[in-house]
């Protein structure tokens, strides 16, 4: 049993969680995921990692309430424990000195980020940071990642906050101006994903993107979180969450994503929680 | 008084009710049957079935007892080899193995050892399991990776020789396939439980959710225990390579045998996995995992459910009961058929399979006649749902996080007779070292590895 040792309220749908979990924080690296399981009937979900506090024994998680699963973990207090909780799982981000970074989050994509741009930022990279939400409410981790960038530009696509527009216009922005950026990090949703994979395609800037694709087992025995890139099958749970952006299949990622929303509604709606 | 030639039969569910539940099909010998059954075996000199069997039970010893009335003592006799008997009982290919050998099949049926085996094991477990005793302490410390069939063989086992054993499972239930593979229909997980509940009385501790590999190096578990054992298994899904292999709808057999069994979607949306099949269901392969997969896919709704396999019905991997109970409950086979491309509607969505008529030719290195496509005959089955059930490669996680241990052509272990593998102290069995095999050879891999464990720890001190 796992306990919830601290929770907080980022946005209406969107929590962070700190989860005891001393295997799992000892190991835990930028880019990685865990899974977990609410209860003897729950389901196994991933959930990228968002930090972790190898002192301490702990795992921060941020989610969106967005099924049955994210919105009953949503509901558990302080002190309440969770089932299961495996990890970290899959290939961490390759942390090295690039030379200039971008880093992308949008959304609750903004949560897995934050320990990549930390650590990018402790190998002695430049690191431009570019944050997009819907609006200023659902923008999280401003301040945190703010003290490992060397540069921030904040979005919304209402223009409550910073430039209005997606973080796409952004990065194309500091491209005009004949910035050299060295690699691109995106992570968010996987509209936005591939849009920003498809502007760094033009000017061949190498764009690593981090995928969330349904999963079960997340130890590479199922294939439910197949993903094609370059052509081939691969595995999100142990060939990735990160992949080359360039050579991702975003829009089979999409459709994959789709596959059980009429079970994830029935599900919600025998739970009585709305979607 | 003669022998009677034919095996006593075993009462099954009506294949009508039993695709509409997913209750155990065979019910099992009553004690009755079960003591005439024994009577059958003629206790010959030369044990043939002993040789057939992988785990090293003395069948005509516990026959014998049983044949005499003995329940408690016939299941004793069997329980010295196998702390997993209710499992073997039921998913053993008992024909090519142990009955296989048996000398009456020189007039008629073997007797029923399978059937048997499963008998004392329900019996004693209904009746209450005996705590075992514990051996005297050694004061070594083994750590087993992977809680399948190979796994709790060997934990069960170094337990038995007085070795401290804790098992580091990568999921949250202990089994392995026989958890998430094997249907409910087939191997109910109450017994499977039961038997790992035996296992842990031996002193065994199972540890969840650590995957090692990830949460835990097999190079730390070195530093802390005297000795290791991989049983991590076959864990990775092969793919057909065909075009619209990942439209919705197409599924590896591993997640929809996870869904269904370990994660319960068919109890959905009580327990909260879901897994859809639509009315047309198509598994690929034919193999006992390929059974179990059009099977389920029946018991999930589908109204019809095919076998597509690009050979005939002689060479068909998957054992003769699973086809019959297959054949019984509805399921149709198109032979030498093989798929050449899915084909999915303007959501993504599979809608159909393209597929390739095939001929036999001759024999290739399986000695399996190889199937030819013959061109032009191609043609469509409308279907839903898609099971990919071609087989499994070697599960990578452990191999890949520790370099010294060194794999073979498809990513499994190398190991040497013994069952160590190329790092000293790790030992390796079952599928992460064979490449897909069954149950019984991954329980008899564990065993083998048990021994040569013991060995390696006297030899240590």
């Amino acid at each position: 049993m796992y306990e919830i040792i601290e929770k907080k309220r980022l946005s209406d749908t969107v929590k962070l969680m700190k989860i005891k979990a001393p295997l799992v924080a000892k190991k835990a690296l930028a880019g990685q995921f865990i899974i977990l399981r609410i209860d003897e009937e729950g389901e196994r979900i991933p959930l990228t990692i968002a930090d972790y506090d190898r002192k301490q024994g702990t795992i921060t998680v941020i989610f969106m309430e967005v099924g049955k699963t994210t919105k009953q973990l949503g509901t558990m207090k302080v002190g309440d424990k969770i089932l299961n909780f495996a990890g970290p799982l899959g290939v961490a981000s390759e942390i090295e000195k690039y030379g200039t970074c971008v880093m992308i989050g949008g959304g609750v994509g903004i949560a897995p980020l934050y320990p990549i741009v930390r650590e990018l930022k402790k190998a002695g990279n430049y690191v431009i940071c570019i944050l997009g939400a819907r609006n200023e409410k659902l923008l999280m981790l401003e301040k945190e990642i703010k003290e490992f960038s060397d540069e921030i530009h904040i979005c919304t696509d209402d223009g409550s906050k910073g430039t209005k527009g997606f973080v796409s216009n952004v990065l194309q922005g500091l491209i005009d101006k004949g910035k050299k950026i060295d690699i691109v990090w995106a992570i968010g949703p996987v509209i936005m994903m591939k849009v920003v994979a498809d502007v760094t395609k033009k000017y061949d800037i190498k764009t690593m993107v981090s995928l969330n694709p349904i999963m079960v087992d997340g130890t590479g025995m199922c294939g439910g979180c197949r993903v094609i890139v370059g052509g081939e099958i691969k595995f999100a749970c142990v060939d990735g969450p990160e992949f080359d952006g360039h050579k991702v299949d975003f829009g089979n990622l999409m459709l994959r994503n789709r596959r059980f929303l009429k079970e994830e509604e029935h599900a919600c709606k025998i739970a009585g929680v709305k979607i | 008084m003669p022998v009677k030639k034919e095996k006593h039969p075993m009462p099954e569910q009506d294949p009508k009710k039993r695709i509409k539940n997913f209750n155990e099909v065979p019910f099992g010998y009553s004690k009755e049957t079960a003591i005439a059954e024994a009577k059958r075996c003629i206790q010959c000199k030369n044990r043939p079935c002993t040789k057939g069997c992988p785990v090293e039970i003395d069948i005509p010893d516990f026959i014998k007892e049983l044949a005499e009335g003995n329940i408690d003592r016939a299941a004793e006799v069997l329980k010295s080899k196998t702390s997993l008997p209710a499992i073997c009982g039921r998913v053993c290919p008992y024909e090519n193995q142990c009955e296989g050998e048996c000398t009456l099949n020189k007039i008629g049926d073997p007797v029923g050892i399978g059937r048997l085996e499963r008998f004392l094991a329900d019996y004693e477990r209904e009746k209450g399991m005996k705590t075992p005793q514990k051996a005297k302490t050694t004061g070594k410390k083994v750590a087993v990776v992977g809680a399948g069939p190979a796994g709790l063989t060997c934990a069960g086992d170094l337990a038995k020789m007085g070795h401290a054993v804790v098992v580091f499972e990568a999921l949250h239930a202990p089994g392995g396939v026989l958890m998430y593979g094997i249907p409910e229909f087939r191997l109910p997980k109450s017994i499977v439980h039961a038997e790992v509940n035996f296992i842990k009385k031996l002193g065994v501790e199972i540890k969840y959710d650590v995957v090692v590999g990830k949460t835990i190096t097999v190079q730390e578990l070195l530093e802390e225990y005297d000795a290791v054992f991989i049983g991590t298994g076959a864990g990775l899904p092969r793919w057909l390579n065909i075009p619209g292999e990942s439209l919705d709808g197409v599924y590896s057999a591993n997640e929809f045998l996870t869904r269904v069994n370990m994660m319960k979607a068919y109890d959905f949306p009580h327990h909260c996995t879901p897994c859809t099949v639509g009315g047309l269901a198509a598994t690929f392969g034919a193999g006992n995992v390929a059974m179990d997969c059009a099977r389920t896919s029946l018991r999930m709704g589908a109204k019809k459910s095919y076998i597509i396999y690009r050979r005939t019905e002689k060479e068909m991997p998957a054992r003769i009961e699973e086809i019959h109970h297959a054949k019984e409950e509805g399921v149709i086979f198109k032979l030498l058929t093989n798929p050449v491309e899915f084909i999915g509607d303007e959501k993504g969505k599979l809608k159909s399979v393209k597929c390739i008529k095939m001929k036999l030719g001759e024999p290739d290195e399986s000695g399996r006649r190889r199937p030819i496509p013959i061109p032009n005959s191609e043609f469509t089955i409308e279907i839903d749902t898609a099971l990919v059930a071609i087989g499994q490669n070697p599960n990578p996680l452990v191999p890949r996080s520790f370099k010294e241990l060194k794999t073979e052509k498809w990513g499994n272990l190398k190991v040497d007779e013994d069952g160590q593998t190329t790092v000293p102290g790790v030992f390796a069995g079952g599928d992460i070292a064979t490449g897909a095999a069954t149950v019984i050879l991954a329980m008899g891999a564990g065993k083998q590895a048990a021994r040569s464990i013991d060995k390696y720890l006297k030899s240590k001190k």
